[in-house]
Formats: structure tokens, C-alpha cells, sequence
């Protein structure tokens, strides 16, 4: 993608931003990895294609990201709606960071200030699989039991390597309640206990928040389909709170109320 | 065999339902015993993780009960509460976690009459139910492998 090298080249050059967070080629032909350009010369090595679908706006809150200077990074839509999240939470300024969109035609779109990004998505709204839609509506129409026996074959593999955690951009506390041993809150050992619990835990905390990237589903190297929970909650949300996908106004799902948010189930 | 006796933890609000459930007593109604109360000040405070920590830890239902909308002593804990619980049962619910179990109430300082029959219709569902053996099994994996 000429337009991108270009642009980055001029950044860099300009000293416009200190590092370019992007694309390069990953381990194999079928693979790509995140790279952190720093030199103009480097920035040939930038690619854009369909297997670019790491988050790269998890590395935006990073410290050891934060400490090479102002970064440009490269966006496609998915994190676009994560750097409009973050910025509705206050992690991300303005003038501190060069948004490179890249449209779903793969056109270079530069994004001056988060309001650009929130009428941008106003156009690519999150919408989920119909595949999906019929994989949790076949799960919801399970017994209670069956269902739970399902998720605890599911949720077996888990060996809490929290490459979900890591993965996404949402995660971004610097200290993390399964960090902490002293009560173990949340058991480490591959058990059906600690990775229900873990598991439960990850998309509470997500409620409201998750922009449906999938970064969580990729980055498990067990393929177990935790998206299914945080999509399920994004229709939740919907449902009840009639809102979808990120935008600038700060009244996330969880930290916000409205005295008539209705419920069947409170006596 | 004796008759299974659901164990019962009902997390409340300082402010109202622990004052009506005082109230159920000073006025000398009758109510079910398998209930052991945890006072929180306020719903707001109730962390979801606690709930699912008592049924790992041989609950059989939950109770959860503040103050009725409008009425929070912190002016909105009840109402972030309420978004809270919404949440969280559609994810149990997806989870295979019986939310049947967990029984969601607002009874304020007024109501000892209410909380009465709020433990004696939750201790009786429950009695119908039954033991919640699905999530024993589970939570007690650990201690079985090591008996083996």
C-alpha cells in the first residue's frame, strides 16, 4: 500500500510522530505481525492486507510504546472503534497520536480528531455474524444443565496464559485482580473452577466496553471461543440499553444509569 | 433421608433491606432459617465475582436486595447495581448458570413483611430445585483429583 509507506515516510521525516505502529510481514506468507517503525528507512517494510487483523490500538496504552514519543498508527475499522472507546475512557488525547484509518476498500483515510472517527463509524457499525447470532441462540436454547456442561468442555483447554487479556486494547489496567495471589482471587490452575470464573470475570469487565474486534478469540491458542460471551453481551446491551458499538459520549453501559432502565426480574 | 435444607446467602444494603430484615424480626414474623445474611452499604457495592464465589463455596441460591429505586442512601449505588445484575444474568444465563438461583430484590426498611416472604419464596424454589450439585461438581474438581 504505496499511500501508507509514503504517508509514514513524511511523518517520520517530518518528525511529526516519533514511531508508526503497523503492519509487516509476519513468520509466514499467510501471517502478518506488529511493527513499530522508527527509522524512515523502515518504512517500506509496512503492508496492509486481509490478514492484517492483530488490534494494534492495544499497543497505544502501553508504556513501553508510550516511552518511544508521539506514535502514528495505522487503523483499520475495528481499531478505530477501539481508539474511539479508549478515548471516551480518557486513555488517548488528540494531539498525541496520527490516526492512519484505512477504510474497508483499503483507501487511507487520516482521521483529525475522534469526533472524524465517531461519524466515520457512523457508517461501519458494528454488526455481528449471523453465523454468531445462531451459534448463541442455539446455546441460549439449550437446558440449563447441558448448557453449562458445554461450557465447561469449551472452557477446558484453558491454561490462563491471558493472551485474551494481552490481546486486547480494552484490557489495559496495569494491574489485573488475577495478579494478585495474597487471596488468590481467581485459581491459576487449569481447572474448570478458575477458568469459569476467569472467563466470567474478563467479560463483565468487558461489558459495555467491547468493540467486537475479536483480538480475544484470535489471540487463544486453544480456539476457544470466548467472542461468543462478549458478543452475546453486546446484544444484551442493545437490548436493554439500546446502545451499540463505541462512541465519544462517556455513559458506558456499566459505569452509567438511567432511573427507568428497565428489568423483569427484580421483585 | 431428611428433607434437603437449601443453604440460602443474601447479599443486602446496610441502609434498607438489612433495616427491614431487622425489622421481620422485631416484629416477630416467622421466616425461614436457611438464609445467612452478608451486610454490604450499599448493592452498588455487591461485586459480581461474590455471588459466583458462593456457589462455589456450597450455596444453593443467592439473595441480592437494596433499596428501591430512588431511594439509594448514596443516591445512585441501587441503579448501577440494577444495570449491573442485568448484565451479569444475561451472561450466566448464556454461562449455563441457573438464574433461577439468584433471587433479586428491593425491600426498604419498612418492609419486614416483604423480606419474609422474599427468603420464604426463595428458600422455596430452591427447595424444588434442589441442591446445586452442577456447580459443586465443579468447583470441587480440584480436591477430587487429589483424593484419586
Amino acid at each position: 500500500m504505496m499511500d501508507l509507506i509514503k504517508r509514514a515516510t513524511e511523518l517520520l521525516e517530518s518528525d511529526a510522530v516519533k514511531v508508526v505502529i503497523g503492519y509487516g510481514k509476519g513468520s509466514s506468507t499467510d501471517r502478518t505481525r506488529a511493527i513499530f517503525v522508527t527509522q524512515v528507512a523502515d518504512c517500506e517494510n509496512l503492508v496492509f492486507n486481509s490478514q492484517c487483523i492483530h488490534n494494534l490500538a492495544v499497543y497505544l496504552t502501553k508504556a513501553e510504546i508510550k516511552k518511544l514519543g508521539k506514535p502514528a498508527i495505522v487503523a483499520p475499522v475495528p481499531v478505530l472503534r477501539s481508539i474511539l472507546q479508549l478515548a471516551a475512557e480518557n486513555q488517548l488525547t488528540e494531539n498525541d497520536l496520527v490516526i492512519l484509518g484505512v477504510t474497508p476498500e483499503s483507501q487511507l483515510i487520516e482521521f483529525e480528531s475522534f469526533a472524524g472517527i465517531e461519524t466515520f463509524l457512523d457508517t461501519h457499525r458494528i454488526k455481528i455474524d449471523q453465523k454468531y447470532q445462531e451459534t448463541i441462540e442455539k446455546i441460549r436454547s439449550m437446558p440449563v444443565a447441558e448448557r453449562f456442561a458445554w461450557w465447561v468442555k469449551e472452557l477446558e483447554p484453558c491454561f490462563k496464559c491471558y493472551a485474551c487479556r494481552s490481546a486486547c486494547p480494552l484490557c489495559y489496567c496495569t494491574r489485573c485482580t488475577v495478579e494478585n495471589n495474597q487471596p488468590q482471587w481467581i485459581s491459576v490452575a487449569s481447572h474448570p473452577l478458575g477458568n469459569l470464573e476467569w472467563h466470567v470475570m474478563r467479560a463483565m469487565h468487558l461489558a459495555g466496553r467491547c468493540t467486537d474486534c475479536e483480538a480475544c478469540y484470535n489471540a487463544c491458542p486453544m480456539g476457544i471461543p470466548i467472542h461468543l460471551l462478549t458478543k452475546s453481551m453486546l446484544q444484551d446491551v442493545n437490548e436493554n440499553f439500546g446502545t451499540y458499538g463505541p462512541t465519544l459520549k462517556k455513559d458506558n453501559t456499566l459505569s452509567s444509569f438511567k432511573p427507568d432502565d428497565k428489568e423483569s426480574f427484580i421483585r | 433421608m431428611s428433607e434437603f435444607e437449601p443453604k440460602i446467602i443474601a447479599f443486602v444494603c446496610n441502609w434498607c433491606t438489612y433495616a427491614g430484615a431487622d425489622l421481620t424480626g422485631t416484629s416477630r414474623i416467622k421466616y425461614a432459617q436457611n438464609v445467612k445474611i452478608i451486610r454490604f452499604p450499599c448493592t452498588g457495592r455487591i461485586d459480581f465475582m461474590l455471588l459466583l464465589k458462593s456457589f462455589s463455596e456450597g450455596a444453593d441460591g443467592i439473595i441480592v436486595s437494596g433499596c428501591h429505586p430512588n431511594d439509594c442512601h448514596y443516591t445512585s449505588g441501587n441503579f448501577h447495581a440494577r444495570r449491573r445484575w442485568i448484565m451479569f444474568r444475561g451472561l450466566l444465563d448464556l454461562l449455563g448458570i441457573d438464574v433461577r438461583r439468584i433471587q433479586y430484590s428491593w425491600v426498604s426498611a419498612a418492609e419486614g413483611s416483604k423480606w419474609a416472604d422474599v427468603v420464604n419464596s426463595t428458600v422455596a424454589t430452591i427447595r424444588e430445585l434442589g441442591p446445586y450439585t452442577d456447580y459443586a461438581k465443579v468447583a470441587g474438581y480440584l480436591e477430587k483429583e487429589a483424593k484419586l
